[in-house]
């Protein structure tokens, strides 16, 4: 029985020094057999492991990691949660995704820091401006809240954004959506983790996935660093290494993997209190509750899992972030790190059965795939508990590749989504 | 980042160059008579090896000449370089 956290709780342990509080997770080893399998412990994961166990009654399931959960993209991305997607399959996706934000923090038990700030992109030349008004409008027709706003209304929403008409890329305008935000990563992985476990998903940290085991065209079971666990559905959400474990199964996919990079500053007092994004010059900033300021860089173009990144990927990032930001020209930043992302040729995510009965991929979200990380894990537990997707994921097929239907948001949507 | 020897112009910054993913991808000779899974194959499908990887770069701010390069996409190592056309050489 998971004990539930509240104000009550907090004081009972705080009299206990906080010594004895129930473990969230359990630690247990791999049971021989399970009814499906997820491999990857990232947000992504553990929310689909907790979906398939509370809305499909599929409590026989584990989910296997390589690392600790949370440890990969989970814990290396800026936070950003928005669903101000141009087509329409992504507006469904991303808003289901949305809505399910809007009260996780609530249904988990478990505080995620949700916080609706708002996100603004920037618009910095004519042809911005046309693509986002379009967008907008193309917002306003799925139910998505969005609003065109003059640079006389950014400077107003965001005053120590530079609007002089004069820097390299002035400011002719943005986007705002009121109900896009933040929330905090590491409890979105822990939160599902700890839900998950409490129905009796075994969360099993530390087992890297060596092999896939198939019989003809259908899926008997997988090797991993603790043994061979036999299973028939495995839903693979790997992030950045998903062509590694389809390489294991004998399948190519149209993916690349390429090192993504973020920074933070210092901690500083309150100075901007939503998330800004500028797509033309490629700066995205915002702050977090420590007071640090969230950078994020953009890709570097070759595949790479490295987890590093080139240094003149961070400086161009800075670069644009003092020409709009000239308030911050003197912080410092504190840390820098990569994830590998894996991007798919439109930009847009797989969540997919595959040619092989029993395997699901979860995979090509590229640049942006925290914010989906409750619709994702919804949608896929759908579709590997029913062996078919879920309307809203049914356009964000593998076969779109072939059959040209892509859902084309390179450049559609604003930057590093 | 890391140091690329360009077979034209000798050792350079990486920021010089243009990454143009996998290489020995050969077109269709009869593009006419392809199935889709085929057109598929060709146009989207990857490898995306985590290790040794061939592939196509540019040297889009140097003598922009297209050359092949065998790297280690496991820690950025690059363990040979040769002009378009030559054959690879064994791993």
């Amino acid at each position: 029985m998971r004990n539930k956290y509240s104000v009550f709780s907090l004081i009972k342990n705080a009299l206990s020094y906080h010594e004895n509080w129930q473990r969230a997770w359990k630690d247990p080893a791999p049971k021989k057999e399970y009814d499906a399998i997820i491999v990857g412990g990232g947000g992504h994961g553990l929310a689909t492991a907790y979906y398939l166990a509370k809305k499909h009654n599929m409590n026989n399931i584990a989910v296997v990691e390589k690392g600790w959960i949370g440890g990969g993209n989970t814990g290396r991305n800026t936070t950003i949660i928005r669903s101000n997607y141009l087509w329409d399959a992504s507006a469904g996706l991303y808003d289901h995704a949305l809505k399910i934000w809007e009260g996780l923090s609530q249904e988990l038990n478990y505080n995620v820091m949700f916080s609706q700030r708002g996100v603004m992109n920037l618009a910095h030349n004519l042809q911005d401006v046309r693509d986002l008004k379009r967008r907008t409008h193309a917002n306003r027709l799925n139910g998505i809240d969005a609003v065109y706003l003059s640079t006389e209304e950014v400077k107003k929403f965001c005053p120590i954004i530079n609007t002089s008409p004069d820097i390299r890329y002035p400011v002719l305008g943005g986007t705002l959506q009121r109900r896009a935000g933040t929330a905090r990563h590491d409890a979105v992985a822990w939160g599902y983790a700890r839900g998950a476990d409490a129905m009796g998903v075994d969360i099993i940290q530390n087992c890297e996935v060596k092999g896939i085991k198939r019989n003809g065209d259908s899926v008997e079971g997988i090797e991993t660093t603790k043994g061979f666990i036999k299973t028939k559905k495995v839903g693979v959400v790997a992030a950045g290494h998903t062509s590694v474990i389809a390489n294991m199964a004998g399948l190519r996919l149209p993916l690349e993997s390429k090192p993504l990079q973020a920074l933070v500053s210092e901690p500083v007092k309150p100075i901007i209190d939503t998330v800004v994004m500028s797509n033309a010059v490629h700066a995205y900033v915002s702050q977090s509750d420590k007071g640090e300021l969230v950078i994020g860089a953009g890709t570097d173009d070759y595949v790479s899992y490295t987890q590093k990144g080139s240094h003149q990927i961070v400086e161009g990032t800075l670069n644009a972030i003092l020409e709009l930001y000239p308030i911050f020209s003197r912080m410092r930043m504190l840390r820098q790190w990569g994830g590998i992302v894996d991007i798919c040729p439109d930009a847009s995510p797989i969540l997919s059965k595959t040619s092989i009965k029993g395997l699901y991929f979860n995979c090509g979200w590229g640049t942006g795939g925290f914010k989906a990380t409750p619709g994702s894990g919804d949608l896929f537990a759908h579709t590997i508990a029913n062996d078919e997707p879920h309307k809203l994921n049914a356009a964000f097929n593998l076969n779109r590749f072939v059959s040209g239907d892509l859902v084309d948001e390179h450049g559609a949507a604003a930057v590093a989504h | 980042m890391f140091l690329i020897n360009c077979p034209y112009c000798g050792e350079r910054d990486q920021q010089e160059f243009k990454a143009g993913g996998e290489a020995h991808i050969e077109r269709p000779k009869q593009p006419t008579e392809l199935s889709d899974d085929e057109w598929a194959e060709y146009l989207f499908m990857r490898k995306n090896i985590k290790g040794v990887q061939f592939e196509r770069w540019n040297h889009a701010h140097g003598c922009r000449k297209w050359f092949n390069m065998v790297r280690d996409t496991s820690n950025d190592e690059i363990k040979a370089i040769y002009k378009m056309g030559e054959k690879p050489p064994s791993q």
